[in-house]
């Protein structure tokens, strides 16, 4: 049975360069995709070309190519991924450039785009999901509205003989199916295997969180070598059977429980995960240790895509305003409360208008608020005080400069407050928020164009 | 007991909607977890964190439940006045959820 080896390099904006390379040079594989777009980091990238026309495509899309195009090009290994973010035309001449630079004549970039739906969502009248209104009822400037894509566009560029694609928003799954469908013909009307295939790329979609990251817990569950963390590549059979590995050395492990954890990552209703190109269902995926950091995934099927597609809308919602301070020692606690005390005053005092506010104690209640005392075993007083803690007030504001202030009731607390407050920090900022709505998939018009080297 | 004895975690986000699985390290715990951490549990167990309703999805297979946290996130990761504005972290805070003590079937009481 023919089977196509696909490694994942980024798992984030952010995420490591390294692990991508050692896949491109040591993994033996097809394909290459890079998942970097994240709900919010489109809108930013909008927000970003707007004031430097040309950009708008990931930071980090030079710093990766830089390290990955040339093996890659030399080894036929073919790159897709969604780093063109607001600006896949200009991701794709900066690709270009990049490859001349490095002797690259001829590779073949290709750019996808049609997920900016800006002017159909702006003109039309399109519910919010996840609470009431409508994207014209948003109370700040929208910036930004991206489609979900699906698979066909990508499809489109590997069929035009593209060496590497790059799209802005895609459902980041497609970036793996899509050569899965390019090379084994997938129909895409054949909703069980677009549900296998599904699986395989929300399998590799973050990267190095089904390879170890994102996992260990010292004496429950142990990962090694995490500086030095391998990225997955999962061996994919054209019936949709996949084996999920890591090169040969690297550091991190490929386990059931890596995999289990990884399969169920931001899933709902593990029957019906909308996806541009199915509603797949992973409920009835099978998942078999098969060797050494080998993991044998089957199963998995499908019904029929969706008519609508999810749609990331970015608009300008409030500022935030925040401030920490920390306390040591003995009465550390007592001295922490007190400072918010005295915050929660000098708000009220000063006319400080906040909408939402919080006054938390980081090592205390800042991840768990409250929690609940009976789940902790009893009254929270009956756990020792901790020896240092640190004070967190955070507040959203209609201006910035109520949410300066904010930061400043808490640095002032230097001089003002309770007694050894060390190591202030404040910062106040304009909200950039998504939210989410669906566009009727007719209202989309896709494209695909090249840039050769 | 606490959960964390029997269990592995992880948790998503999407939107304000939080996900968090819970993995029993060893499938003939699966009854158990199914029996003893409901959507009700985890609900009061997040109290001062959950707004909205939580469902929870069995997978026999892969001896896991996934809940799924409605009204969780402040507004989302990209509003959320949290100090771990995707959640990350709650899946660290179910883990400390008690559970009765649990004989193994190797005899063996495990708390």
């Amino acid at each position: 049975m023919k089977t196509i080896r696909i490694g994942s390099g980024a798992g984030y904006s952010g995420d490591r360069i390294e692990p991508a390379l050692e896949l491109a040079e040591h993994g033996d594989i097809q394909y290459l995709g890079f998942e970097c777009l994240a709900e919010r980091t489109i809108a930013l990238a909008q927000h970003a070309r707007l004031n430097e026309p040309g950009g708008g495509y990931d930071p980090l899309l030079t710093a990766r190519m830089e390290a990955v195009l040339a093996v890659c090009a030399g080894r036929g290994i073919r790159i897709v991924t969604n780093m063109g973010a607001a600006n896949p035309l200009g991701a794709a001449r900066e690709i270009a450039r990049i490859a001349r630079r490095r002797g690259l004549a001829g590779l073949r970039i290709a750019a996808v785009t049609g997920d900016d739906v800006l002017q159909q969502v702006t003109a039309g009248d399109f519910a919010l999901l996840e609470r009431p209104g409508t994207v014209a009822s948003l109370t700040g400037p929208v910036i930004s509205a991206n489609a979900y894509l699906g698979v066909e566009p990508i499809v489109e560029a590997l069929r035009g003989d593209a060496d590497v694609v790059v799209t802005g928003r895609v459902a980041d799954p497609a970036l793996f199916m899509a050569p899965l469908v390019h090379e084994f013909g997938w129909p895409l009307d054949d909703w069980d295997i677009l549900g296998k295939g599904t699986v395989v790329g929300h399998l590799l979609e973050c990267a190095g969180q089904i390879t170890g990251g994102y996992f260990a817990d010292p004496g429950y569950k142990d990962v090694a070598g995490l500086a030095r963390l391998g990225f997955p590549l999962a061996e994919v059979r054209s019936d949709g059977s996949a084996t999920v590995t890591k090169v040969a050395g690297s550091g991190g492990m490929v386990s059931l429980r890596t995999c289990k954890e990884q399969l169920l990552y931001e899933l709902h209703d593990p029957t019906r995960y909308f996806q541009p190109d199915v509603v797949a269902d992973f409920s009835g995926v099978r998942l078999e240790q098969d060797g050494f950091d080998r993991v044998a995934v089957s199963g998995g099927s499908g019904t029929a895509r969706p008519e609508t597609l999810k749609v990331s809308v970015g608009y300008f919602d409030s500022f935030m305003g925040e401030g920490q301070i920390s306390y040591a020692g003995a009465g550390a606690l007592a001295r922490g409360k007190l400072a918010l005390e005295i915050v929660r005053d000098r708000l009220k005092l000063t006319g400080v208008q906040a909408s939402e506010l919080r006054f938390e104690i980081i090592g205390v209640d800042a991840l768990h608020r409250g929690g609940s005392d009976a789940s902790y075993g009893g009254p929270r007083g009956d756990r020792p005080d901790p020896l240092e803690i640190r004070i967190r007030v955070a507040g959203r504001t209609e201006t910035i400069a109520e949410a300066v202030r904010i930061g400043n009731e808490v640095e002032t607390l230097y001089t003002n407050g309770p007694a050894g407050g060390g190591g202030a920090w404040k910062s106040a900022r304009q909200v950039l928020a998504v939210v989410s709505t669906l566009i009727p998939r007719v209202q989309i018009r896709t494209a695909v164009s090249y840039e050769v080297a | 007991m606490k959960l964390r004895e029997l269990a592995h975690a992880r948790t998503g986000d999407k939107g304000n909607t939080s996900n968090i699985s819970v993995i029993a390290y060893d499938p003939g715990d699966f009854a158990f977890l199914r029996e003893h951490v409901t959507a009700d549990r985890v609900k009061a167990h997040f109290a001062d964190i959950v707004r909205g309703t939580v469902e929870r999805y069995e997978l026999p297979s892969l001896g896991a439940l996934n809940f799924v946290l409605h009204d969780t996130l402040g507004g989302g990761v990209t509003r959320s006045l949290s100090l771990d504005a995707h959640g990350k972290s709650l899946s660290g805070c179910l883990l400390e959820m008690d559970v009765p003590d649990t004989q193994h079937p190797n005899g063996e009481v495990r708390r």
